[in-house]
């Protein structure tokens, strides 16, 4: 199996020749694409354009007749109100622990599925089975087990009163959110990293081994630089996916206590308020903002994309 | 296609009328269903979330969606007019209107269905909030209950003599009613009312003197003894229980008509009174007076009947609404389920004078009827929301407080805000 590292130094091909064959296929390929692209802007391209025109109005569903198009004033008033910055920096901290949680987490748990010699598939099957928990039912699962009244956190933290409510306060339900949305997501990410593992060669492991580099010297150096495009191709998906965080805040404090992610917020514009102008401006900063969030772990991490599917 | 025309219509060719109901009074509710199909449509029971707001919420997606099969709905009154102002509501007409608004129908309660000058719904039952008290609590503290009083004598009263006050101040709708009341209490309004149907254009008008004097009752609760422990989550439930207490002297409460039926049940029971002799302890007056010698305004509350305006069958649907709102409707509701007309005919009627003390009675439809309405605006659950959070937690309230929260409305209701 080769590695991504071992690069093939062959010089490019030059430029396949126009021939008619090549012409034809191609002809035919975008044929056969065609519909699939059609549908993909159906279904993709056209909520987007109408998120991005009903953004420049002020317009409530409960209101249809005084619809009235303000250009970029939706836009102006969410990124001048403390709420929206407030909202952001829950999520980015959300985000940025659970992704860190997880990958750590994760990790270990996809070198127990790879390491591991007996029972292998009941060892996998459990340690994915969170991941086939709908995220809902994680919410609710937790809640129950931080509530005071009938949850089992607190009489299994030392440190923590009995009655200690959880949901409370900010930072507590934060803890508590997150602590559900690592544990239904971990899989995911262990599932991401075993791919990577898999791909990390046997040859160079040992080949190292005979070197004398210790257990560390091997992760460090062999494992972690090999896996970098899967680990980033996780970090990435993760990342994105908890940016957009709502299930286990719907569930668990509705918003309550300053815990509101950005996506919460705007379901309340749209959904309880019926405020489609702003709420669509909204869902517009959404997608800007996971746009930079993959710009920016793309650049962070300095992988080509193409390095994961290994098509170099 | 064959399919969905036939969920639509029914078997053998009779309509099928969905009526979207809240949890209040089920078993009424169902049963006036049933007595009031036809040999030409069934009315059928669709239950709804129980909290006001997810009730809204499914509503109006139904609706914003021109959902054909809503053809009845129970109504919160404070969405009435932003259902009406987004023409999800068929008004009644003609007779029918005069039918569910004739004379009869209490003011508080008649109010909170007319929408431009069109009767939009039908009024089915009414609720009002009065002064829960506990009469040798209120007979210690030498207050004389006969005449009206003020929210200042109550907590006075209360903190003097080892007794608390129970309010509603939650940071969720009923903290509102709270606040409009004691601003109507006062002569003020949250919104200018002769601009309040303009909806975004309605004039703020909380900083007034009316809002100052709102937030020094607020104030003065929160920095008095008498106030209770949970005063800041507190809700219709949570002060129930400080009324019979094991220990100390009993409370001042303002909340809904259920009270009454409430402690009824509980008689001897953990949370009520320790028998019959403690039960006529109980004693109830008129909302208290934000200021001395100014009419309280009551909350109002209870559920409007509406129908759908892209239901299949209006006619149909429209001929229901006035069968489940009528009289004996009414008296079914009141003497079943402790839902209290918003007919004064039925509180005149002996089915209810059996079930209720006959001053209980004058009391709620007096308070029906001269009670004030929150906002009517297609826009009352930003307002709302807005007020929520600028006077949540109540602790923090202060003569700012009226400022700060029409700063922020009229942001909000400009577009201008985040809420």
């Amino acid at each position: 199996m080769s590695t991504t590292y071992i690069q093939n130094a062959a010089p490019e091909q030059s430029p396949a020749v126009d021939s008619d064959r090549s012409r034809a296929e191609n002809s035919l390929a975008r044929k056969l694409v065609a519909p699939a692209l059609v549908l993909m802007l159906l279904v993709t391209a056209f909520p987007m354009l109408r998120a991005l025109y009903l953004s420049m109005f002020d317009y409530s569903l409960t209101a249809p007749d005084d619809k009235e198009f303000v250009g970029f004033q939706n836009y102006v008033t969410a990124l001048t109100d403390w709420l929206f910055w407030r909202d952001t920096f829950t999520t980015v901290f959300i985000m940025i622990v659970t992704v860190a949680f997880e990958l750590v987490i994760g990790f270990a748990f996809a070198m127990v599925m790879h390491k591991v010699i007996f029972a292998r598939g009941v060892i996998r099957t459990s340690i994915l089975i969170p991941y086939g928990v709908i995220t809902v039912v994680s919410g609710f699962a937790w809640q129950f087990a931080f509530s005071y009244q009938n949850g089992f956190v607190n009489s299994w933290l030392p440190f923590i009163d009995t009655d200690f409510n959880w949901f409370a306060e900010r930072n507590s339900s934060l803890i508590a959110i997150m602590a559900s949305e690592i544990w239904k997501t971990t899989p995911f990410m262990s599932l991401l990293l075993l791919a990577g593992l898999a791909q990390v060669s046997n040859d160079m492991l040992e080949a190292a081994r005979v070197d004398g580099a210790t257990w560390w010297q091997r992760l460090y150096k062999v494992i972690l630089p090999n896996m970098r495009a899967a680990i980033m191709v996780a970090v990435l998906f993760r990342a994105l996916d908890a940016y957009r965080i709502f299930d286990n805040i719907f569930v668990m404090t509705a918003g309550a206590n300053k815990t509101e992610s950005i996506s919460f917020l705007t379901y309340r514009q749209v959904i309880e308020q019926f405020q489609l102008g702003i709420g669509s401006a909204l869902s517009v900063l959404l997608f800007l903002s996971v746009l930079v969030i993959a710009f920016l772990i793309v650049k962070l991490f300095k992988v080509d994309l193409a390095d994961a599917r290994q098509e170099n | 296609m064959s399919v969905l025309a036939a969920c639509g219509s029914g078997s053998g060719g009779k309509a099928t009328l969905n009526w979207y109901i809240n949890p209040d009074g089920q078993v009424t509710l169902n049963k006036l269903a049933k007595d009031c199909s036809t040999s030409k449509y069934d009315i059928k029971i669709q239950l709804l979330p129980a909290s006001a707001t997810d009730q809204r919420t499914q509503l109006a997606r139904r609706l914003a969606a021109k959902d054909s099969s809503t053809d009845l709905m129970s109504l919160d009154p404070v969405f009435v007019p932003e259902f009406a102002n987004a023409e999800w509501l068929a008004p009644f007409e003609g007779d029918q209107a005069d039918k569910v608004l004739d004379d009869d129908v209490l003011k508080g309660a008649a109010e909170t269905v007319k929408w431009d000058d069109k009767v939009v719904a039908a009024p089915q039952w009414a609720n009002t909030q009065v002064l829960w008290y506990r009469r040798s609590l209120a007979d210690k503290a030498g207050l004389d209950m006969t005449k009206p009083v003020t929210w200042d004598q109550v907590i006075k009263a209360a903190g003097d003599n080892g007794g608390t006050v129970g309010v509603q101040a939650n940071k969720y709708e009923a903290y509102v009613v709270w606040i409009n009341a004691l601003i109507q209490g006062a002569g003020g309004n949250i919104l200018d009312p002769s601009t309040v149907e303009k909806g975004r254009d309605a004039k703020v008008t909380i900083d007034s003197k009316a809002g100052k004097d709102a937030a020094a009752v607020i104030r003065e609760l929160a920095k008095s003894p008498a106030a209770q422990p949970d005063f800041t989550t507190s809700n219709e439930g949570t002060s129930l229980g400080q009324m019979f207490p094991a220990k100390g002297s009993g409370e001042f409460m303002t909340n809904w008509t259920f009270v009454y039926k409430n402690y009824e049940g509980l008689i001897g029971k953990p949370g009520g009174p320790a028998d019959k002799k403690g039960f006529k302890d109980l004693g109830w007056v008129r909302y208290p007076q934000t200021v001395a010698g100014e009419e309280s305004k009551p909350p109002i509350g209870g559920i409007d009947i509406g129908v759908g305006a892209y239901s299949k069958h209006l006619d149909y649907a429209k001929a229901a609404a006035v069968c489940v709102t009528n009289a004996d409707a009414q008296t079914q509701l009141a003497v079943n389920e402790g839902l209290m007309p918003s007919r004064q005919s039925v509180y005149d009627s002996q089915a209810l004078k059996k079930a209720y003390p006959a001053d209980l009675l004058t009391l709620f439809s007096q308070s029906v009827d001269q009670g004030g309405p929150r906002p009517k605006s297609a826009f009352y659950s930003q307002i709302s929301s807005a007020i929520q959070s600028r006077w949540h937690s109540p602790t923090a309230v202060g003569p700012g407080t009226p400022k700060k929260s029409a700063d922020f409305l009229s942001a909000i209701l400009k577009g201008k805000a985040l809420l």
